[in-house]
């Protein structure tokens, strides 16, 4: 069947009216993105002589190559290479760890009833409420005094605490949809707390473990504020290390460089949002047993 | 022996108390029902035998084996829920020998007790399935079969059919009972449904408020209700309930109703019974002692006007008035008397109950 004319339909001015401030905001959010990806295969001669915003007379790859390996972050050479590897040797087991004790603590929370159960989860959920500046001097004492100040060591473990009520928060709330008498079961035939946590919880979990390792994978290496404050020189995160390299701004500008750093210092959270993205807004609203 | 003894078992949550003074001796073999409407306690007594609740006061020994303190795993029982509680993970294979796999039980062994049993619910094809592959039958059939791999001192039974369509749980009821009569388990099974307890058991439990208002044989509850609770839950349609008053008549008691329009002649009361004369009593007839007449002088007869009629195929259930109250009785199917008119009706006045109006039990 034609479709009856588009103009004359009664919808139309409606759906016009819908589209375009959906359009004008979608640029407007879009356009630093692409004002970024347009520079990092301009030269800075290029940006400097003409705009920040314009087209590449040509266009120029050897900006990731050298930012990559060659490029100086405050008097180090070695480009965003070894700050990147730091990066990923925080994140790594950061999330793993941060993402398995979240299902265990939720685990635990969700499916047994021990003295005290509502006050420990209330007390582990505070922490998703509290501003990561207010844990900064504590966090400075106890790194201090395990010295681990200055190392990534230190930073799994601040990532790893400061995550795990995230986590728990995520799996208790999925876990209570595991029907009770499942464990009963389970307690009847004779396993115990970790047995029942390993052979039956966990293989229901697979949706809130990804939803779990996007979240705290993107926070953790998107993290900043910890990154700064906790290490320095060439044990910072790749998130840190952007920031001493924006410090030569003012006297130097370096844009085309600095928007390929940019870009791939994003490029792990989008890999990881593009493979699981659909399963995290699944896992999001999905019960364990349907 | 005895299998199961439970000796004053209370429970209290906070301020509520959901059991109280629970007494019950179910013997080795026993087929145990315990039956009661929702929220009775019989759930909750089921959780603490199986160890999966704690007890406030009392002792619960299973194979005179004392259970204080004794968690669910080594209590040597097997429990089939109402949800069938299958690891969704699972094959149906896996399910079977989880329980065997913690406790340890060789591998070799374990196939040769998962194919027995799979035998004998004839879940075989089914064993390399999940449950989310089952039908609700077969999930029934796979509990069971959990269950039943175990060879437990005691089977625990929760409601294990009520999820079950009308059709499938007559069949899967039938079959438990099979399986009962072939294995000789002692079970205790929980229900709501006064059928499926009559069907079953060897001996109910009949529960209200926490107490257990009768421990008998399902004729004796039946047929010799301990309460009036007992009598109109136990039977579908349930025990007329009717205001009387005993009187002595040249022809032995009678049982005046009302305006002492309807006058029923009452077996011979026997012992404390006989002190009865003269006061009022509750009246319980079940509705199938009031019958349509077969011959003219079969035995005592009333007079009522029918108000209602319902066939069901099987039996016609008329709903008729006797002495203002209204009373239900089960008749052959092809009795159909018209709603408005005056019928004659046979009364078995043998198997009347009487019962104290007061306490509510049962006197004669």
């Amino acid at each position: 069947m034609p479709r009856p004319h588009v103009l004359g339909h009664p919808h139309y001015w409606q759906r016009l009216a819908i589209y375009i401030p959906l359009c004008a905001f979608a640029l407007f959010f879009l356009l630093p993105i692409a004002v970024v990806l347009v520079n990092s295969v301009r030269s800075t001669q290029d940006i400097l002589a003409t705009s920040v915003i314009g087209w590449p007379a040509h266009v120029l790859w050897s900006n990731f190559a050298f930012t990559w390996s060659r490029f100086c972050i405050a008097e180090h050479c070695t480009g965003i290479a070894p700050y990147f590897s730091n990066s990923l040797v925080m994140v790594v087991p950061a999330t793993i760890v941060s993402t398995l004790l979240g299902a265990l603590n939720g685990y635990a929370l969700a499916l047994w009833r021990f003295r005290g159960d509502r006050v420990v989860f209330a007390i582990i959920t505070l922490g998703v409420f509290l501003p990561a500046q207010m844990n900064l001097v504590p966090w400075v004492i106890v790194l201090r005094e395990l010295g681990l100040f200055n190392t990534i060591a230190g930073l799994v473990l601040i990532h790893v605490v400061q995550g795990m009520s995230f986590t728990t928060l995520f799996c208790r709330n999925y876990f209570v949809s595991i029907p009770a008498d499942l464990i009963k079961a389970a307690r009847i035939d004779g396993a115990g707390f970790l047995r029942i946590f390993w052979r039956i919880v966990l293989p229901l979990s697979p949706p809130i473990l990804i939803v779990t390792v996007i979240w705290q994978f993107t926070g953790i290496w998107n993290e900043f504020l910890y990154g700064v404050t906790f290490s320095a020189g060439e044990n910072q995160p790749v998130t840190a290390a952007l920031i001493a390299l924006s410090a030569h701004i003012s006297s130097e500008p370096q844009y085309a460089e600095q928007s390929a750093a940019v870009l791939m210092a994003a490029g792990p959270p989008l890999l990881i949002y593009m493979l699981g993205g659909r399963y995290f807004v699944r896992g999001l609203t999905a019960g364990a047993v349907k | 022996m005895s299998a199961l003894s439970i000796a004053n078992v209370g429970k209290r949550y906070g301020s509520l108390d959901v059991l109280h003074g629970i007494e019950l001796e179910i013997k080795s073999g026993e087929f145990c029902v315990l039956v009661g409407p929702s929220g009775c306690g019989k759930s909750t007594l089921l959780n603490i035998i199986a160890g999966l609740d704690t007890l406030s006061t009392g002792d619960i020994r299973i194979g005179g084996r004392p259970m204080q303190g004794v968690a669910a795993r080594d209590r040597d029982i097997a429990m089939v829920f109402q949800t069938y509680a299958l690891y969704p993970s699972m094959t149906v294979r896996g399910n079977m020998t989880f329980g065997m796999e913690c406790r340890r039980v060789p591998k070799a062994e374990q196939a040769v007790i998962v194919d027995r049993v799979a035998k004998l619910l004839q879940i075989e094809t089914l064993l390399d399935r999940r449950p989310a592959q089952l039908s609700g039958g077969q999930r029934q059939r796979v509990a069971m079969g959990r269950a039943l791999v175990r060879d437990p001192l005691l089977f625990l039974f929760d409601e294990p059919l009520s999820n079950l369509d009308a059709k499938l749980r007559v069949e899967m009821r039938m079959e438990i009972k099979r399986l009962h009569a072939r294995l000789g388990s002692t079970i205790v099974y929980v229900t709501h449904d006064q059928i499926e307890a009559m069907t079953l058991a060897t001996r109910i439990a009949v529960m209200q408020h926490g107490r257990v208002q009768q421990f008998a044989d399902p004729d004796t509850v039946y047929n010799r209700p301990a309460n009036l609770f007992v009598a109109r839950f136990m039977g579908a349609p349930p025990m007329n309930t009717l205001p009387a008053c005993v009187e002595m008549s040249a022809s032995g008691p009678m049982a005046v109703l009302g305006d002492a329009s309807v006058r029923l002649a009452l077996p011979e009361l026997a012992g404390d019974a006989a002190a009865w004369c003269n006061r009022p009593v509750i009246l319980g007839i079940r509705p199938e002692c009031i019958t349509a007449p077969v011959r003219a002088d079969d035995g005592v007869t009333i007079e009522a006007l029918v108000d209602m009629i319902e066939p069901t195929g099987a039996e016609t259930i008329v709903l008729l008035r006797l002495a203002g109250h209204q009373v239900l009785a089960r008749a052959a199917a092809d009795f159909r008397p018209a709603p408005g008119s005056i019928a004659r009706f046979t009364v078995d006045t043998a198997r009347l109950c009487l019962f104290d109006p007061e306490t509510e039990r049962l006197i004669g």
